[in-house]
């Protein structure tokens, strides 16, 4: 082999076609790796529906269940507080619900199946934190507060039917997961009523 | 690195002359250690703020050492245990009670995050008093971001550990930051924690990169930064290279071979860096909720978040960033921006070798206005680093857009004001006494 030689064109051609053989097969070595990174089997099995008992829940109180890791709130709410969600429509980014947020049975002005029974999972839709409540009139964090939320990490607020109000780093209402009552006094959260 | 211009030790007759021959006839250790130190010629006008590069390393050593002690007890688990504590949450607290001097090795890999980016942040600052980033050594300052960008990742990879309140909420924001991206934003956050929301599969992958992944990176950019310096040679306070006047053997005039003259220096820096290392780890470990937040030392708790929740002093100007886009314009939403913005302001310093147009490398011999340029800068990154600490208000949030925008400024007209800038002439050869 000369190094003043014309450069041999077939052994050329050979080392760009392994190399190209070879690059491949890098890449599809790279494929389980990164595949791996995806949630396991047993964590999308993870999210069991969970039964909640609410016939200790008064009125004007909430509770806290979990559900897939993630918090969900059950409120329920005072007459005061389900007249007070029609005061502030003008100030919410998407006082109608219009956002596919909910299920098609939790799409009305209570965001709710009962209308004084509210099922919200309580992560803020801006990075994931959970909302602080401040259910109480006397707790503004807005003016004229009718009860809500207030994000503690970046200041977006909701409504006590879940709903973001406008202008705050939230851009959507928070999720209502799917979920149906068993019995007058027991919700199952995490799935739909079967031929519903 | 020309390694193999160094001639091989030759024997003296004596034992350990045999042994250094024996070796150097099959390992260029001599060589290497004329090359990178007792023949590395450094200028002779180094200052207090040369000090910071060998502290860096110090720092590494630190960590690798502590870290690899706290692995020996640290248990990535997020299952509760029999208490109902998280078992990565107990595992730290083991340490930190029943482990013989664990409290001392979990306070000095703490401590050292901390002083990581202390140590890191005063060395980047070296470099854009001096123009050390300056042709020929771009290579040099682009290792060193990725070294700077990795130590970024390695914390905040490192800080979910510990699997508190603030581990937690911390992790569950930035890495919802990412769900902001178009179309692969949602499936990409899901990838990254390894399930729907965070938990334990996310704590098992933080673990492993923060262990093995990201230090193997960042001792590999080291030795990059390192040799890439040692090819071009240091720059000074002066700015001005020293390799254009040598004496008749090809020694640069103005240079000291950096061992033992540097090696003599740096061991006064790492004295007085330990001394106060050591007040801290001791006497002030939290120091203040700065360097341990408070609100980690309860267990991670999924269903509620801490009332404030604040990143790690050293991500705050970043975090400040983030938060000051509140505007949705184009077609981007306000979220995108933030996370936009955010990732820029981290490599926005990769560009400054090419966005700097001044005569003069040194700010001995430059203008005014890069003079009120760079001081300003400090202040905006100071002053955005605590707001970052505080929850936003309207006013502190304007003041945080401010800055972000001189931030970016800084950098975006440097073409421009440091090409008129009235710079002053560069001497010959290094001014020391």
């Amino acid at each position: 082999m000369s190094s003043d030689d014309k450069v041999d064109c077939g052994r050329r051609r050979l080392i760009v076609a392994t190399s190209a053989v070879g690059g491949v097969a890098g890449v599809a070595a790279a494929v389980p790796f990164l595949a791996s990174f995806a949630p396991s089997e047993r964590a999308k099995s993870a999210g069991a529906p969970v039964e909640v008992d609410i016939s200790k829940l008064a009125p004007g109180q909430m509770m806290t269940v979990e559900w897939r890791g993630k918090p969900v709130w059950i409120i329920n709410r005072t007459k005061e507080m389900i007249d007070g969600l029609k005061k502030i429509d003008e100030k919410l980014a998407d006082p109608k619900s219009e956002r596919k947020m909910q299920p098609d049975y939790a799409t009305n002005d209570t965001r709710s199946i009962k209308p004084e029974i509210m099922v919200a999972i309580g992560i803020c839709t801006h990075l994931g934190c959970s909302p602080t409540d401040k259910l109480k009139t006397s707790d503004a964090v807005e003016p004229d507060w009718q009860g809500g939320f207030l994000c503690p990490c970046h200041g977006s607020t909701f409504d006590l039917a879940g709903r973001v109000y406008k202008a705050k780093p939230a851009p959507d209402n928070l999720e209502v997961p799917p979920h149906y009552y068993l019995s007058e006094s027991t919700i199952l959260i995490g799935e739909e009523k079967k031929g519903a | 690195m020309g390694s193999s211009n160094y001639e091989k030790y030759k024997s003296d007759g004596s034992l350990p002359g045999t042994v250094l021959e024996w070796v150097d006839a099959r390992f260029p250790l001599t060589a290497n250690w004329k090359a990178h130190l007792s023949e590395y010629y450094a200028p002779k006008n180094f200052n207090f703020w040369y000090f910071f590069g060998s502290l860096a390393l110090l720092v590494l050593v630190i960590q690798i050492v502590t870290g690899i002690f706290l692995v020996m007890h640290f248990k990535p688990d997020a299952s509760l245990n029999a208490a109902g504590v998280p078992v990565a949450f107990a595992s730290v607290e083991y340490i930190m009670r029943d482990v013989p001097w664990g409290w001392l090795i979990r306070y000095m890999h703490s401590t050292g995050a901390s002083a990581f980016f202390v140590v890191v942040y005063l060395h980047m600052f070296r470099g854009m008093l001096y123009g050390s980033y300056r042709k020929p050594r771009e290579l040099i300052w682009i290792f060193g971001v990725a070294i700077f960008l990795s130590l970024m990742g390695e914390a905040f990879f490192g800080y979910l550990l510990p699997w508190g309140q603030m581990s937690y909420w911390g992790a569950q924001v930035i890495v919802n930051l990412f769900s902001a991206l178009p179309v692969i934003g949602p499936d990409l956050s899901i990838m990254i924690r390894g399930d729907f929301v965070v938990g334990d599969a996310t704590l098992n992958r933080f673990f492993s990169f923060h262990v093995i992944a990201i230090p193997l990176v960042l001792v590999g950019l080291v030795a990059a930064h390192i040799l890439a310096l040692h090819e071009v040679g240091s720059n000074n306070p002066d700015g001005v290279e020293i390799k254009k006047k040598k004496d008749e053997k090809g020694i640069p005039l103005d240079g000291i071979p950096f061992h033992p003259y540097y090696t003599v220096k740096d061991i006064v820096g790492v004295v007085v860096f330990l001394m106060v290392f050591s007040m801290i780890v001791f006497f002030a470990p939290e120091l203040g909720g700065y360097f341990l937040e408070y609100n980690n030392f309860i267990p991670a708790n999924p269903m509620q978040t801490p009332p404030h929740i604040a990143p790690v002093w050293y991500f705050t100007p970043y975090y400040s960033i983030l938060r000051a886009n509140t505007v949705n314009f184009f077609w981007i939403d306000a979220k995108l921006w933030g996370v936009i913005f955010m990732g820029l302001s981290t490599m926005v310093f990769f560009l400054l070798p090419w966005l700097d147009r001044s005569p003069a490398k040194s700010i001995r011999y430059r203008g005014p206005i890069y003079k009120w340029a760079l001081g300003i800068f400090v202040v905006v990154f100071f002053i955005l680093g605590y707001l970052g600490i505080l929850p936003p208000t309207p006013g502190r949030t304007l003041l945080s857009q401010i800055c972000t925008v001189y931030y970016f400024a800084f950098f975006l007209l440097m073409p421009i004001y440091s090409k008129i800038d009235k710079c002053q002439p560069e001497p010959d050869r290094v001014t020391s006494k």
